[in-house]
């Protein structure tokens, strides 16, 4: 029993708590504003944030929120809730979860505090401008709409112009909205820090190419919040800094994220957030690691194409370009470069009920996949925070044939 | 050695005994509620009626959505496996399986070597399984066993257009208040099948020989459907419904 408890110990990656302590830390920040004279800005996951880092300016993550309601299973309450309230249930359960939420102060933490402002970036999809809409209404605030155009193949000269006017207009309105300047070397300051803990966030997901894995992509789900909450703020670049040397020792000590990997999987699309544990163990259990996923890596995906001394300038193409807003081609070829850095074995697609722009392609990146890599993959339907979408006992049987077939395959290798 | 393959349905629960790739015997119960007391019983019974004892038995694999209950069971597979080693055995050169069972229905390709290359299940929904031909054959209040033959008498099948077993009932209610005949009705059931089935199909990519199994397999309405909408020949083996507690005997044999 101690035995397996110390095995247990030895597996866990001890950044967790301090990670955990961030959180709270700044959700406490982020529901005392008011007292402190701070103002809240309610922003989406893809969002530009740097801006409001150097306004002072506290961002909420709705997503981020609906990841939390999930992740403590609260979500199917709070979209019967929103359905009650008319929303369909085919309406994305973040948006379902927030928008209800918001109405009675739910959730594992009751509720998000106030905005005094919302900032709504459509390059993760096009729900969040309804969404966005829906909040300014019931919160009677301003909103931001930063428009970034689908790139199918390419960032057009004219899209470009587009997107890059839009920051000063952003910009304005953040000044408006506070009645101040923003301090330009503040920004500066702000858009160095953001690249570096994006290429830090990148580091530590390169650090999963290490056989056995010092880390899953469920550790990744985890380990993302400050990524995506607190990008720009130096507490993330301190935070990454010791989650890496964490899994370099890790590595160095030959210590892996599950007891024996001896197959390595790639995953697609967001988490199952209230499946989580139930998952990492059944695929545990058929000495599996997912090692790498296309979801965390969002937030350093575009770093090619920032300018850490120009970042507002940039940063109008690195929004655009992130991987919910190009075509099925380009995200088949990043998912191709994934399975060959990461060396996996298979490859696993989450058809999320909720999120359209990231299931549609599915099928075919499945399909150029199969093509190009004559991997194994397998489709898991589900839904990201709503559970009624989840039925245990077919997905499972999937996942086990899913594995047979990738030990058939390693053993005929072999 | 005598090998045993158990394959515990939604529906019906299987078991197969198998020695030096001769077939020795087969059965088949309901599930009922307790999956465990079915294998159990599924298991005694096909040994009775093949004169055996348990002890006389060396490996049992188990399979199906109630594998895990089957706790006298040496290991477990999952159906996709069991089904790909049944038709390997049964008839080697299948390349292409469609398994309709209780709940769920499949499409599973197969390499050259008879092995699981891609497998595609249902949605969480049980249109175009067997408990939707069911649900049908209550609504008609027609016999399940002769929606086959009944199917095969109609010149113009009905339109079923739902997707969802429960509003594929009103509409079969609807057609029948409409005065369609019910072989109509029955061919459009099947229709229905075979369009979901073939989308499948095309999936995991169609190559012949192809092969139906599960207890759909019984329904020669469905396999006509299937033929039809996909343009190949399906064969179906007398065994179809216990191909997968045979594919389980054959993996127990080899453990």
């Amino acid at each position: 029993m101690s035995e397996a408890k110390s095995e247990k110990e030895k597996r866990k990656i001890q950044s967790e708590k301090k990670m955990r302590d961030i959180m709270t830390a700044y959700y406490i920040d982020a529901k005392t504003a008011r007292q402190n004279n701070k103002k809240v800005a309610w922003i989406t996951s893809g969002g530009p944030v740097e801006p409001l880092i150097a306004m002072d300016i506290i961002p909420v993550y709705p997503e981020n929120h609906g990841a939390m309601i999930g992740a403590s299973k609260m979500g199917v309450d709070l979209c019967e809730k929103a359905e009650a309230m008319g929303y369909s249930n085919d309406l994305c359960s973040y948006a379902r979860s927030d928008i209800s939420c918001a109405t009675v102060n739910g959730g594992p933490i009751g509720g998000l505090p106030e905005p005094d402002m919302l900032v709504c970036c459509n390059n993760i999809c096009g729900t969040v401008l309804k969404w966005y809409e829906v909040q300014a209404r019931y919160f009677n605030i301003p909103l931001f709409i930063f428009d970034t155009p689908f790139c199918h193949t390419e960032y057009t000269k004219e899209a470009k112009r587009y997107v890059e006017r839009q920051i000063g207009e952003y910009v304005a309105f953040l000044e408006g909205v506070c009645g101040r300047k923003m301090d330009q070397d503040r920004m500066k300051d702000v858009g160095r820090i953001s690249f570096e803990g994006q290429k830090l966030w990148q580091e530590v997901l390169d650090t999963a190419v290490n056989k056995p894995s010092p880390m899953t992509a469920f550790d990744a789900f985890f380990h993302l919040a400050l990524i995506v909450t607190l990008r720009g703020t130096q507490q993330t670049i301190d935070y990454y800094q010791g989650l890496l040397a964490e899994m370099k020792d890790r590595i160095r000590d030959g210590i892996g994220a599950i007891a024996q990997e001896k197959y390595r999987l790639l995953w697609d699309n967001l988490p199952i957030w209230y499946r989580m544990k139930w998952l990492s163990k059944k695929f545990a259990e058929h000495d599996a690691c997912l090692v790498a996923d296309t979801y965390t890596s969002a937030w350093c995906g575009a770093m090619k194409y920032i300018d850490e001394n120009k970042f507002l300038d940039s940063m109008a193409e690195a929004y655009s370009r992130i991987y919910l807003n190009i075509g099925v081609d380009e995200m088949a070829r990043m998912v191709i470069a994934m399975i060959d850095k990461y060396q996996v074995d298979g490859f696993v697609l989450h058809s999320n009920r909720s999120c359209k722009p990231y299931s549609l392609g599915q099928f075919d990146i499945q399909r150029i996949v199969e093509k190009e890599r004559n991997i194994p993959c397998l489709m898991i339907e589900a839904d990201m925070v709503d559970e009624r979408s989840f039925s245990e006992s077919q997905i499972s049987t999937r996942i086990d044939a899913f594995m047979e077939i990738i030990k058939d395959r390693k053993k005929g290798r072999a | 050695m005598i090998t045993a393959g158990i394959d515990i349905g939604s529906i019906t629960a299987k078991a197969a005994l198998v020695e030096n790739g001769k077939i020795l015997g087969t059965k088949v119960t309901f599930t009922g509620y307790n999956a465990e007391a079915a294998g159990r019983k599924v298991y005694e019974d096909v040994l009775a009626d093949s004169g055996l004892e348990a002890s006389a038995v060396g490996k049992i694999v188990s399979t199906g959505y109630g594998r895990n209950s089957v706790k006298f069971a040496d290991r477990t597979f999952t159906e996709i496996m069991a089904h790909a080693a049944g038709a390997n055995f049964l008839k080697p050169e299948v390349r292409t399986i469609i398994d309709i069972g209780g709940q769920d229905s499949k499409a599973i390709a197969l390499d050259e070597r008879g092995k699981v290359k891609n497998f595609v299940m249902n949605d969480k929904c049980a249109a175009g399984t067997g408990r939707f031909l069911e649900v049908m054959a209550r609504a008609l209040e027609v016999d399940l066993d002769e929606f086959g033959a009944m199917s095969l008498q109609s010149g113009a099948p009905s339109k079923i257009s739902s997707l969802c077993t429960v509003f594929a009932e009103s509409e079969v209610i609807s057609l029948i208040a409409r005065g369609e005949q019910r072989f109509d009705i029955i061919a459009g059931i099947h229709e229905s099948i075979a369009a979901r089935i073939s989308s499948m199909i095309a999936r995991v990519g169609l190559t012949e020989p192809v092969m139906i199994t599960g207890g759909v397999a019984r329904n020669a309405g469905v396999v006509a459907a299937l033929e039809g909408k996909l343009g190949v020949k399906i064969a179906v083996l007398p065994s179809a419904q216990v191909n997968g507690a045979i594919g389980a005997a054959i993996l127990a044999s080899s453990l």
